[in-house]
């Protein structure tokens, strides 16, 4: 890889999709870019600086997330790079892209709703079946195999299934 | 082998962090305990997931506690390397689990102070501290609905559940004081618009858990005596032990990592 033949610009375009092109460990259909944990890249000197933001506080994946951007990074030939976690602005589930929440369905897992207020977080929560469309549906646990997910019901073909919690 | 405790430069900030750190890391690891000893799967899955909640603000806090100590310490070394009289959570936090009634009723106990607190902190002059609450009082929000939720159903359900869940709130009531008290150092950084007033947060607090409380019909205790002391070190018995289980691989196999 001939790093030298790029400027800056170019360079950062490369590493931003090298970055982005790194899946979640645990909902491996989403990438970064699409859950909005990739939030900049930085390039000068031909070093890369990497910035994330954690989705939960205690979310195992971001060890996991961070060494995947290093490695994918160097498999192109970005020897430098540096990963950054920033906390603020906090991670909402409203940045996760449409194309995000349409891949989540078509895993079948019910995307988050749309603008991530208290009132979402306590309001009537309405979560339409991944599988089926059908909104007759009923939580069956708060808390699901990780921390982003509830476990929940359809109760038109009796499916279970994972829901991305608004947070 | 036995191998030494750090020293800590508790300045204001970095005692107030370090507060708060603990908090999240000893209900955090009080959770943990259930993992595999819930009553049923979804309640096992739930506890580990708030344990989890905990840790992450925990360690967001400790370092951001060795950041402003700026002495060498990290996350680790707070968590693992301090003995227990300079550990400063609340005594609410460190008591033991008990039956599912009572981990529930100090989950529902603090869950609401929580939720309360890290909300009014988002309005911190402290960047971090500020960045930190946006983070926790999501899941805090989620902490309150599911131990609200708890504490209904065992107050409301069986008369087994129900004299559980209140001789759980007769125990642990003398606990919920020290929530809201502060000291000289605190009220320093209260007025300059970094820490918040807790005492401010009582009456909301009060007035939240006393209508889930009446729901489960259960009641408060009309006794009002306080007891304090973990924000200074002075524990109760139950926090060495957890200690000993928390530390035993660093105070063993010293700087041992994955």
């Amino acid at each position: 890889m001939v790093i030298a033949m790029f400027d800056d610009a170019e360079l950062r375009q490369r590493a931003w999709e090298v970055a982005a092109s790194v899946a979640d460990p645990e909902i491996p259909v989403l990438t970064i870019a699409d859950l909005g944990v990739l939030r900049d890249v930085a390039v000068s000197d031909s070093s890369v600086e990497v910035t994330i933001t954690p989705t939960y506080s205690g979310c195992p994946a971001m060890n996991m997330i961070t060494l995947e951007i290093e490695l994918a990074l160097e498999r192109e030939g970005f020897r430098n790079s540096r990963i950054r976690t920033v906390l603020s602005p906090a991670w909402t589930t409203d940045w996760m892209s449409e194309d995000g929440r349409r891949k989540l369905r078509e895993y079948g897992i019910a995307p988050p709703q749309a603008a991530s207020s208290r009132r979402a977080l306590f309001g009537v929560e309405q979560v339409a079946c991944p599988q089926c469309g059908s909104k007759d549906t009923e939580v069956l646990s708060e808390f699901g195999s990780t921390s982003c997910k509830a476990l929940w019901r359809c109760k038109t073909c009796r499916e279970p299934f994972d829901y991305f919690k608004c947070h | 082998m036995v191998v030494a405790s750090i020293q800590v430069s508790e300045t204001p900030l970095v005692l107030y962090t370090l507060r708060r750190a603990d908090d999240a890391l000893i209900l955090g690891h009080r959770l943990s305990e259930w993992c595999g000893h819930a009553p049923m799967l979804e309640e096992d899955m739930a506890l580990a997931n708030m344990g989890l909640d905990l840790l992450g603000q925990a360690r967001e806090l400790f370092s951001y506690a060795a950041t402003v100590e700026g002495n060498g310490n990290d996350e680790d070394k707070f968590a693992y390397l301090r003995d227990v009289r300079q550990y400063r959570n609340l005594l609410l936090l460190e008591q033991s689990n008990g039956d599912f009634a009572r981990t529930m009723v100090r989950q529902f106990f603090y869950a609401t102070f929580a939720d309360l607190y890290w909300r009014a902190m988002m309005k911190s002059r402290d960047a971090t501290l500020a960045a930190i609450a946006a983070k926790s009082e999501k899941e805090s929000a989620y902490h309150v609905r599911h131990s609200s939720e708890w504490i209904v159903r065992l107050g409301d359900g069986t008369a087994e559940s129900h004299a559980r869940a209140q001789t759980a709130i007769d125990d642990l009531w003398a606990f919920t004081g020290e929530m809201f008290c502060y000291d000289d150092g605190e009220r320093a950084l209260i007025d300059a618009g970094i820490a918040v007033d807790p005492a401010v947060l009582r009456p909301p607090w009060l007035k939240l858990v006393s209508d889930i409380v009446s729901q489960a019909t259960l009641a408060l205790p009309k006794n009002d005596w306080m007891q304090q002391g973990g924000r200074n070190g002075r524990h109760s018995e139950h926090l060495g032990h957890l200690l000993s289980e928390l530390q035993s691989m660093q105070r063993t196999f010293p700087g041992a990592t994955w």
